[in-house]
């Protein structure tokens, strides 16, 4: 009986899995079509076994239940295939199907000992369902399977026994192969492997680690080449992604291999803070969108004070605010933690934008405070609305020498950003003239002529002003002649190092920690020690670590300077956000809710648990955020500063460039 | 074009051709083109009006580089009308009355307003750039024979006949007034803020150049801007007054105050010539004509 009807379960459950895949395929073009590259399929299992993995082995119980569970279960159903299905019934291929099965089961119970008590971060319902479908499939598989190495008599091909043994197998084939075509959790394996190979991004499987001769400092992390924003045909008919159809199909695909293991809610800030952002809830919103439905089924934690249930769309019904709330999209930092931990390689913040673009450039409802900044870039090239004649008023005593006089052209063009209008900004600035003045470099600033960036406005998803500012500064920055551009911001540092390339600037630019751990190397400047031992931390910024891969040069400035690093739980790439980026601190989304910390709070609290009594920081808007924490609070002082403080100024008696202003460059900032 | 539906019209003033005028803006601190703050805050009373039934105009010189850009600025302001069904959305419509150098706004304006029938035409209560007289309302209303409001913070309700609006006094004062239609509506800064200007809108607007309006002949000529001596406009000094209160809610009142709208007389049934010498008085008093100024 069962060499009978076991061909028949396993070929009728595949027949009624493909047609349920294909179904699955059509929703996922229902997205803005791209020609697919078939061959593609063929750099999935690298991608798999590789960038994959990197990311699961993050939690190694979790990569270790993975391997043997998927694995097992990869196996087991290829050899069933062959020895069940098409009757090749070998003992030596039913010895490997037991042990497929085995090592299946041993997985499947990891799998179950996890879901006695499930962390907050994964979601029930059918996945709590998936475990005990695991362990259905394994051993059924398994005891079936026995007779074919003549352990079990082969009697047992009748029976009760039989009976339950088939219901089982049964069981899980629907679980393992019907589900998967048809939006159950193994939804995730066929959706998941064809979403590493069509990947939007195949940048982030580029597996080039650092080379040690090379003189870019950054793209020492994995994937952190490719964050720059897709630009957008401001001439196409419909602006940023209205309604789930509106997406690539690359990024519906990507969206429905979510596997919920929450580990995005885990890391993403705006969560812990109680705003009304769950990434893993946005990418299931995303799916019931382009499948249709509402979000009654999913079985997780939802967006902090929504209530699950009330939601609904359609693949061609506007997405805000039917199926996710406005505030939901505004709340992102666009720090990127999430889409750094997530294992499915999904790209949360590209669709976040892409729904803000739309919001902003079609429907005009970009928050308040947005819009006024937005409004300042377009009026006045910085989001204060302030004189951009002003930009350099707090050098007036520093004689920075302008670019514009120097047409022979400059090693370092200093790009001071938005910070200059900022007073603590000033100080950070003035610290950073300083160390390069004792650094003897050739370096000079383009003054009123800088404009901003056009970050905040691109996250803030109005394309438009960010593209117009980008000409603007590509056309400056024509007329000039310099080798490198150096920063201390990490925002303009991301936008003119990675974004421009896609508007014809192609730029050398390098965050000031790269460039003063440069000066370090070549021993240009030399610092005292420090008078007493002090702890000090690090914070990461998002868009220099995450986004561009540079953890070292940080670490290695805090080193030369004889400073004892502390390192937080959460630094490197796994760093915690200021809160400051991404457009977040302009919108109306309350950045105190009672009863929760906010965003740079919690970061003050992760820098109180190392003991350290200053946190060096690197970014404007990390400063801002992190003195915006009441008092007692460790200090926060820009690497630039701490430098400049210990900074032992070279007799150098002979230096036209850095000789006229030194006497005035120690008066206090 | 779609029709609205029938309850979205009900609300609205049905049948009162609404049209808003604009103008070119300059922004205070960088100087750049842009949309008028008062023009905006014009665009937005009607839009919440009548919705996308707004009707722009412009008058000026199509060749000017920035026009576009500032034009478009209103025209992005067309969204979140029609009940706000995103694909039921109209776009805006703007008409650009085209001017030569030394042309006059008013003739052009008043042909076009009567042209398309417009019976409530919004404007804010002075240009940004250019003369900046504040005249252009008042010349329309006198050349059309229309009653004119200024200083409007608000519109409550608008019917067939009138339209019940609420003006903008010092110190947040506000005076109900119900003006007959047709009617030119001067708007305040304090009225509501103008919504965001969104890109999408801006570009799908449309800018149509209405040019056979008016036969082309002399009068339209602005002849008296021609002698003019032209130089950037500079904040009015403003009148201290020094108040030697020890009362901190008369300083504070002194230095919250607007204008001083104290010590005036309304003087009602005057003959013209009457009106005339109280008018020189009161000029005289003020020391804005010297006292043998005949």
């Amino acid at each position: 009986m069962l060499n009978s009807l076991l061909p028949l379960l396993i070929f009728a459950a595949l027949a009624v899995g493909v047609i349920g895949a294909l179904r699955r395929a059509r929703l996922w073009r229902q997205g803005r079509q791209t020609p697919v590259v078939w061959a593609h399929l063929f750099l999935m299992p690298k991608r798999y076994l590789n960038d994959l993995h990197h990311v699961v082995v993050r939690d190694k119980a979790m990569a270790h239940t993975h391997v043997a569970t998927a694995g097992g279960f990869v196996a087991a159903m290829a050899l069933a295939l062959v020895v069940h299905g098409l009757q090749w019934r070998n003992p030596i291929l039913g010895g490997l199907l037991l042990a497929a099965s085995a090592v299946m089961f041993v997985g499947a119970l990891a799998v179950n000992h996890r879901r006695l008590n499930p962390p907050e971060k994964l979601s029930s319902g059918p996945w709590q369902r998936l475990s005990k479908s695991l362990l259905a499939y394994s051993v059924g598989m398994f005891l079936i399977s026995l007779p074919l190495v003549g352990v079990a008599p082969t009697v047992l091909g009748g029976g009760v026994l039989a009976l339950i043994l088939l219901a089982l197998v049964a069981w899980g084939l629907a679980e393992m192969l019907i589900g998967m075509g048809w939006g159950g959790p193994m939804k995730h394996a066929f959706a998941g492997s064809l979403h590493l190979a069509f990947h939007r991004r195949p940048e982030r499987f580029d597996d080039q680690h650092r080379d040690p001769n090379s003189s870019e400092r950054h793209d020492a992390h994995r994937g952190s080449r490719s964050t720059a924003l897709f630009p957008l045909d401001l001439t196409a008919k419909a602006l940023g992604v209205e309604k789930p159809a509106d997406f690539q199909w690359q990024q519906l695909l990507g969206f429905d291999a979510c596997v919920q293991c929450g580990r995005c809610q885990s890391v993403c800030p705006a969560y812990a803070a109680g705003q009304p952002l769950n990434p893993k809830k946005l990418i299931q919103d995303m799916v019931v969108g382009m499948a249709g439905g509402s979000d009654a089924r999913y079985a997780g934690s939802g967006h902090p004070g929504l209530d699950v249930g009330r939601h609904h769309g359609a693949s061609n019904q506007a997405i805000v605010p039917r199926l996710v709330e406005a505030e939901t999209l505004w709340a992102c930092t666009t720090c990127r933690a999430c889409v750094e931990e997530c294992p499915m390689m999904i790209e949360h913040v590209d669709a976040i934008v892409d729904m803000r673009r739309f919001l902003t450039l079609e429907r005009g409802e970009t928050p308040e405070k947005g819009a006024a900044a937005i409004d300042n870039l377009i009026a006045t090239d910085n989001p204060g609305g302030l004189d951009n004649a002003s930009r350099l008023d707090w050098a007036a005593d520093l004689e920075i020498p302008r670019i514009q006089d120097r047409p022979a052209g400059v090693d370092v063009l200093l790009w001071l950003g938005d910070g200059a209008f900022d007073m603590r900004n000033q100080r950070t600035l003035r610290a950073l003239v300083k160390i390069l003045r004792a650094g003897g470099v050739d370096f000079a600033v383009l003054g009123e002529e800088e404009r901003d960036s056009g970050d905040v406005a691109r996250r803030l998803g109005d394309e438009a002003t960010f593209q117009r500012l980008a000409e603007r500064n590509i056309a400056t920055l024509s007329r000039y002649r310099f080798q490198r551009i150096v920063t201390a911001d990490p925002h303009s540092f991301h936008v003119l190092g990675r974004e421009y390339g896609d508007f014809g600037g192609n730029y050398h630019v390098l965050h000031h920690s790269t460039f003063i751990a440069e000066l370090f190397d070549a021993g240009r400047i030399s610092v005292a020690a420090p008078a007493q031992a002090e702890t000090v931390t690090y914070h990461d910024p998002c868009y220099l670590g995450r986004y561009n891969g540079e953890f070292a040069a940080p670490r290695q400035v805090l080193a030369a300077l004889g400073l004892e690093v502390a390192e937080m739980a959460r630094s490197g790439y796994r760093s915690r956000c200021c809160g400051g980026g991404g457009g977040a601190a302009l919108s109306d989304v309350p950045a105190d809710l009672p009863g929760r910390a906010r965003i740079p709070d919690m970061r003050m609290e992760d820098v109180r648990e190392t003991g350290a009594t200053t946190v060096a920081v690197a970014c404007p808007q990390c400063t801002a955020m992190l003195e915006g924490v009441v008092e007692p609070r460790p200090r926060i002082k820009d690497l630039a500063e701490l430098v400049a403080d210990a900074l032992v100024e070279p007799v150098r008696a002979t230096n036209a460039t850095s000789a006229p202003s030194q006497s005035r460059e120690e008066e206090p900032a | 074009m779609p029709q609205p539906e029938p309850q979205a019209i009900a609300k609205r003033p049905h049948g009162v051709k609404t049209a808003a005028l604009v103008s070119s803006g300059r922004h205070p601190v960088s100087g750049r083109a842009g949309r008028a703050r008062e023009d905006a805050r014009a665009v937005e009373m009607g839009l919440a009006l009548v919705g996308a039934d707004l009707s722009l105009v412009h008058a000026g010189d199509p060749e000017q580089a920035s026009l576009r850009e500032s034009l478009e600025g209103y025209l992005g302001m067309y969204h979140g009308l029609d009940g706000g069904r995103p694909g039921d959305e109209r776009d805006g419509q703007l008409s650009l009355l085209p001017l030569r150098a030394g042309e006059d706004a008013v003739a052009p304006l008043a042909a076009w307003l009567e042209q398309r029938g417009v019976r409530l035409a919004l404007t804010g209560q002075r240009a940004e750039c250019g003369e900046g007289s504040g005249m252009v309302g008042y010349l329309l209303a006198e050349r059309l024979g229309w009653s004119i409001a200024t200083g409007i913070a608000a519109i409550e309700c608008c019917d067939e006949e009138s339209v019940t609006v609420l003006q903008a006094l010092p110190q947040g004062q506000r005076r109900r007034l119900e003006i007959r239609l047709p009617c030119l509506i001067a708007v305040d800064a304090v009225a509501e803020a103008p919504r965001q200007s969104a890109f999408g809108p801006a570009r799908r607007g449309r800018i149509e150049t209405v040019d056979d309006l008016l036969p082309a002949d002399e009068s339209r000529l602005d002849t008296g801007s021609a002698d003019w001596r032209w130089q950037p406009a500079r904040a009015r000094p403003k009148r201290l007054k020094v108040v030697k209160s020890t009362n901190a809610r008369d300083r504070f009142k002194a230095a919250a105050a607007k204008s001083s709208a104290t010590g005036g007389q309304v003087l009602t049934d005057l003959s013209p010539e009457e009106a005339a010498e109280k008018l020189i008085d009161y000029l005289r008093a003020e020391k804005i004509l010297a006292q043998d100024d005949q």
